[in-house]
C-alpha cells in the first residue's frame, strides 16, 4: 500500500547574493521525487551538490526558487509547503516533519531533560502531570542514547559535540512524526552510539515514518536506505565547474 | 495549546504614517494568530517603533486599519472604538512591555501594588487575595515573593523588566507588545529574561509582537519575522527562514552583519 | 482688613466678632458682583447635576489669600440671601481666627443674621469638620477645600486625572490604599478620606476627619465644596450615596476614643486632645463647640469641669 508522504515537483533553488553584485549560485534544478511511509531515501553525492539544501527546502527553512513541495498526511490531506502560511508551516513542523541535524541550537538555562521533553509538552500542555510524563519519556531516550544521568539537569552548552548531537537526536525524535529529515545525524558519534541512532531511525521507519537522509558514512547509509537518489540528477545545468 | 480559531487575533491592513514630509510607515500589512510570536526587526529609523505604536493604539496612523479580535465581537478596528474601550483593552487583553522599565511601572509604589493595579482597576477589592496573586506572579517571573512590598526603585534592571512582565500578564492578556525588552541589560540577565519570555509565551499561548534590533533575540523567541527598512516591510516569513535564507538585499546585509561570538 | 480713605464713612478698623456691623456700602451684597454670582451659581448647578464631579469655575480675587477659604467664601457669597442665617466654623469651633474673619467678612458685606447654633443656621460654612448634629433639608453646608483632586498625589497631571474620572478608572485610588496597608498594616489615611459619590465619581471630601465621612451619606442637606486656589466647585445633592473606599478585608472604619468628652460626656462626637499642663496632662473635648455646649446644657448648670479655665483654641 503506497502512501506518499512527500512529493517534490520541478523544484529548483538558486541563491542570489545581492552584496556580491547579485552573484547567482544555482544549486538544484528540476528535482522530482516522492517518498512514502516506511521508506528511507538516502541522498548521494559529493559535498556541495545541495543535499543539505534539499533537506532545508523540504523543511521550509529555505525557499524554493521554483517548483512544488507537498506534504501528504495520513488522511490524504496535502499541504503545499512552498506557498503555505507561516502558521501552517509551524503546525506541520510541529506535527509531521522533524528535522534532525548535527547542530544543537542551545537555549540557555534549559536543562537537557527539559530540552528533550519540550516537543511533547508543546502538545500535551504544561500541567504537572504532563510535565512528569514528558520527562519520564525524555529520560528513556537519554538513557538509550547513553547520556549519563548526572548530565540531565544541566544545560547542554558545555557538553561535547557528540553529546550535544545525541541530545539533539532525542529532542528531534521523541515525538513521532510522519516525515523525518536526517541531516548527517551520526556525524560526530562513535560506532556504538551510531548504531543506537541507526536503530532508532529504523524503528521510526518501521513504525510508518518516511525519511529522507544524508549520511556521510556510506555504511550507515546502506543500513538504512530503502532507496538511493543521486544528487547528480538535480545538478543545475549552468554550474558545470562543481 | 490554544485552540486555533478561524480568524487571526490581529489583522493589519495598509498602515501608513508620516511625520510632515517624512514617511515613517508605508503600507504595512500582516496577520497574527493566537499563540504566534512575531518579531519586527530593523535598524534605527526603520519604522518598527512607529508600527508598534500604531498596533498598540498609542499613535493613530494616517490610513489603514488595525483589527483586533475581541473576546466577544470578532475582529474590530481599534481606531473605531471609543477611547474608553481602547483603554479597557490596554488594561485587560493587551500587554505592553516597555524598553525602559520606568515607563511601564509605577516606581513609587510597591511591587505588589504594581502587579495588583490592573486587578484593582477591574474591581478586585480583597487585599489578601490581591497580595497573594501578586506574590504568585512575582514567583513566576523569578522575583523573590518576599520583595512584594519593596519599591521598584530598589530593583535591578533585570528585575524591573521582569516586574513589568508580571504587571502585564496578571490579567492574562491575549496579545503582548514588547519594545526592545532586553536592551540595556547585561548578557546573563538578558538570557534569564528571554528564557522567561519564551516559557511564558509558550505556556500561556500568548500572541506577541516583539520589536528588536537583535536578531538573536528574534531567533530565540519568534516564530515569524518581519524585516523593516525605511518604513517598509521588505521581507517576512518564518524566523529561521528569513535568517537562514534571506531573499531581500537588505535582509542579507542585516544577517551578514551580525557578529558571531 | 479693609481700609477706607474717606473719613466721613462709618467703617471702623477694630471690629469684634460678636457685634452687628453696618453693611459696607462700597461693595455689592456679599462682595461679589452679580455676574460673578451667576457664573458661580451655574457652576453649582452643574455640580449638583453631576454629584462628585469637579466643575471648573472662574475663581475671583478675594480679600483673603489662597489657603484661607476663598473657595468656600465664593460659594457662600453666591448662595447667601438677606434672610439667611449664617454659621461659620473652623475645626468645629466658631471662635477661631479663620471662622471669626470669614464671619466678619459676611457681616460687613451682607448684614445677615449670624449664629453659633447649628440648628438655627440655614448656611454653614466649614473648614475641616462636619457638625455633629444632623442637618436638615433646609440647610446648606459649604466646605472649604484645599486640594479637590483625590488622586493628586499619585497622578499630578490634571490631563490624566480628568481622563481617569471621565472613564471611571479608579484603580489608582485603590493602589494608594493598598500601599497603606502594605506599609502600615492598615489604611493610614485619617482625613480627606476618598469617597465614591452616587456610585460614580471619586471625590475628595476636604480634610474632614474620616470620622465625619459617614455623615455625608444620605444627608438631607445640600453639600457644596469650593476650592478657590484650584478653581473647582463640586457638590453632593441631598440624599445621595457617599461611600468611603476600602477593601473587603480592610473595610473603612471611623476613629474611636477611649474616653468621653470631658465637658459634656459625649461618646459619639469627634474629640480634640487638649494639653492642660506642662506635665503632659491632657483631656479630650468635643471639637464641635456648639454641640458640646448644647450637650452640657442638657446635663444642667453645675457640671462644667473647673479644670478647664483654658479656652480651647485661642
Amino acid at each position: 500500500m503506497i502512501t506518499p508522504v512527500l512529493r517534490l515537483t520541478k523544484v529548483s533553488k538558486q541563491f542570489t547574493l545581492h552584496h556580491q553584485n547579485g552573484l547567482a549560485l544555482p544549486v538544484l534544478n528540476d528535482v522530482n521525487f516522492e517518498v512514502s511511509a516506511g521508506e528511507c531515501v538516502v541522498l548521494d553525492g559529493a559535498s556541495g551538490m545541495g543535499k543539505s539544501t534539499l533537506l532545508k527546502l523540504i523543511y521550509a527553512n529555505y525557499r524554493v526558487s521554483t517548483g512544488s513541495i507537498q506534504h501528504i498526511d495520513k488522511d490524504g490531506e496535502s499541504l503545499e509547503l512552498t506557498t503555505a502560511t507561516a502558521r501552517e508551516l509551524i503546525a506541520v513542523r510541529r506535527q509531521h516533519i522533524g528535522y534532525v541535524s548535527q547542530f544543537l541550537r542551545v537555549i540557555p538555562r534549559i536543562s537537557t531533560l527539559d530540552l528533550v521533553a519540550e516537543p511533547l509538552l508543546a502538545e500535551l500542555g504544561y500541567d504537572e502531570q504532563a510535565v512528569k510524563q514528558a520527562r519520564t519519556l525524555a529520560s528513556v531516550w537519554l538513557t538509550r542514547l547513553r547520556i549519563p544521568e548526572r548530565l540531565w539537569g544541566l544545560a547542554p552548552a558545555t557538553f561535547s559535540g557528540g553529546e550535544q548531537q545525541r541530545v539533539n537526536i532525542a529532542r528531534s525524535m521523541i515525538k513521532p512524526r510522519s516525515l523525518l529529515l536526517l541531516d548527517e545525524p551520526t556525524a560526530s558519534l562513535d560506532p556504538q552510539n551510531t548504531q543506537t541512532v541507526v536503530a532508532l531511525i529504523h524503528e521510526a521507519i518501521t513504525a510508518g515514518a518516511a525519511a529522507v537522509g544524508i549520511f556521510h558514512d556510506q555504511a550507515v547509509g546502506n543500513q538504512l536506505a530503502t532507496r538511493r537518489i543521486d544528487m547528480a540528477n538535480f545538478r543545475s545545468i549552468t554550474c558545470a565547474a562543481q | 495549546m490554544p485552540v486555533d480559531t478561524q480568524s487571526p487575533i490581529l489583522r493589519v491592513t495598509g498602515l501608513n504614517k508620516s511625520y510632515g514630509d517624512r514617511a515613517a510607515l508605508i503600507d504595512a500589512s500582516f496577520e497574527l494568530w493566537s499563540g504566534e510570536v512575531l518579531a519586527i526587526v530593523g535598524e534605527s529609523g526603520s519604522g518598527k517603533t512607529t508600527l508598534l505604536n500604531a498596533l498598540a493604539a498609542r499613535d493613530k496612523p494616517d490610513s489603514g486599519s488595525v483589527e483586533f479580535q475581541l473576546r466577544e465581537g470578532g475582529l474590530t478596528d481599534i481606531f473605531k472604538m471609543t477611547e474608553a474601550q481602547r483603554r479597557l483593552l490596554a488594561r485587560t487583553d493587551w500587554g505592553f512591555v516597555h524598553q525602559n522599565s520606568a515607563d511601564g511601572l509605577r516606581m513609587e509604589v510597591s511591587a505588589g501594588a504594581n502587579v495588583g493595579e490592573r486587578l484593582m482597576a477591574l474591581g478586585q477589592r480583597h487585599y489578601g487575595q490581591l497580595r497573594a496573586t501578586a506574590c504568585d506572579w512575582l514567583a513566576r517571573v523569578e522575583i523573590d515573593p518576599a520583595r512584594v512590598d519593596d519599591l521598584p526603585r530598589h530593583f535591578s534592571g533585570g528585575m524591573r523588566q521582569r516586574l513589568q512582565i508580571a504587571r502585564n500578564l496578571v490579567t492574562q492578556p491575549r496579545l503582548v507588545f514588547m519594545d526592545e525588552p532586553t536592551s540595556g541589560l547585561d548578557v546573563s540577565v538578558q538570557a534569564k529574561l528571554l528564557d522567561l519570555l519564551r516559557q511564558l509565551t509558550q505556556r500561556l499561548g500568548l500572541a506577541s509582537i516583539i520589536v528588536t534590533h537583535d536578531l538573536a533575540v528574534a531567533r530565540l523567541l519568534a516564530h515569524r519575522m518581519i524585516v523593516m527598512r525605511r518604513g517598509q516591510i521588505v521581507e517576512t516569513g518564518l524566523t529561521d527562514q528569513v535568517l537562514d535564507d534571506p531573499q531581500h538585499p537588505y535582509t542579507q546585509l542585516l544577517v551578514s552583519s551580525v557578529l558571531q561570538p | 482688613m479693609l481700609k477706607t480713605n474717606n473719613t466721613s464713612e462709618k467703617t471702623t478698623e477694630t471690629i469684634t466678632s460678636h457685634e452687628n456691623q453696618a453693611v459696607d456700602q462700597h461693595f455689592n451684597f456679599a462682595y461679589l458682583d452679580e455676574r460673578t454670582k451667576r457664573m458661580i451659581r451655574r457652576a453649582i448647578l452643574k455640580a449638583v447635576a453631576i454629584p462628585g464631579y469637579q466643575v471648573p469655575f472662574g475663581s475671583r480675587e478675594m480679600p483673603l489669600p489662597y489657603g484661607w477659604g476663598t473657595g468656600g467664601i465664593q460659594v457662600t457669597a453666591s448662595v447667601i440671601g438677606p434672610r439667611d442665617v449664617l454659621k461659620v466654623i473652623d475645626q468645629g469651633s466658631d471662635d477661631t481666627v479663620n471662622a471669626v474673619n470669614i464671619r466678619r467678612f459676611f457681616q460687613r458685606t451682607t448684614n445677615v443674621e449670624i449664629t453659633t447654633q447649628t440648628q438655627a443656621a440655614t448656611l454653614i460654612q466649614t473648614r475641616h469638620r462636619i457638625p455633629e448634629m444632623t442637618l436638615t433639608e433646609d440647610q446648606i453646608i459649604i466646605y472649604q477645600v484645599p486640594v479637590p483632586e483625590p488622586m493628586q498625589r499619585l497622578e499630578p497631571r490634571e490631563r490624566e486625572t480628568r481622563s481617569l474620572h471621565g472613564l471611571a478608572e479608579y484603580g489608582l485610588m485603590h493602589v494608594k490604599l493598598y500601599e497603606d496597608i502594605a506599609r502600615y498594616g492598615h489604611i493610614a489615611t485619617t482625613y480627606d478620606y476618598p469617597v465614591l459619590v452616587n456610585n460614580r465619581y471619586v471625590m475628595a471630601p476636604s480634610p474632614i476627619p474620616k470620622f465625619d465621612n459617614p455623615k455625608m451619606h444620605m444627608n438631607p442637606a445640600l453639600q457644596l465644596f469650593g476650592a478657590g486656589r484650584e478653581k473647582r466647585i463640586y457638590a453632593v445633592p441631598p440624599y445621595t450615596s457617599v461611600e468611603s473606599l476600602g477593601f473587603e478585608d480592610y473595610p473603612f472604619e471611623i476613629q474611636r476614643w477611649d474616653a468621653p468628652c470631658e465637658l459634656c460626656g459625649s461618646r459619639d462626637s469627634f474629640l480634640d486632645e487638649v494639653i492642660t499642663d506642662d506635665q503632659g496632662g491632657r483631656i479630650f473635648v468635643c471639637s464641635d463647640s456648639d454641640y458640646c455646649e448644647t450637650e452640657q446644657s442638657k446635663l444642667g448648670p453645675s457640671v462644667v469641669a473647673p479644670a478647664l479655665s483654658i479656652a480651647k483654641d485661642d
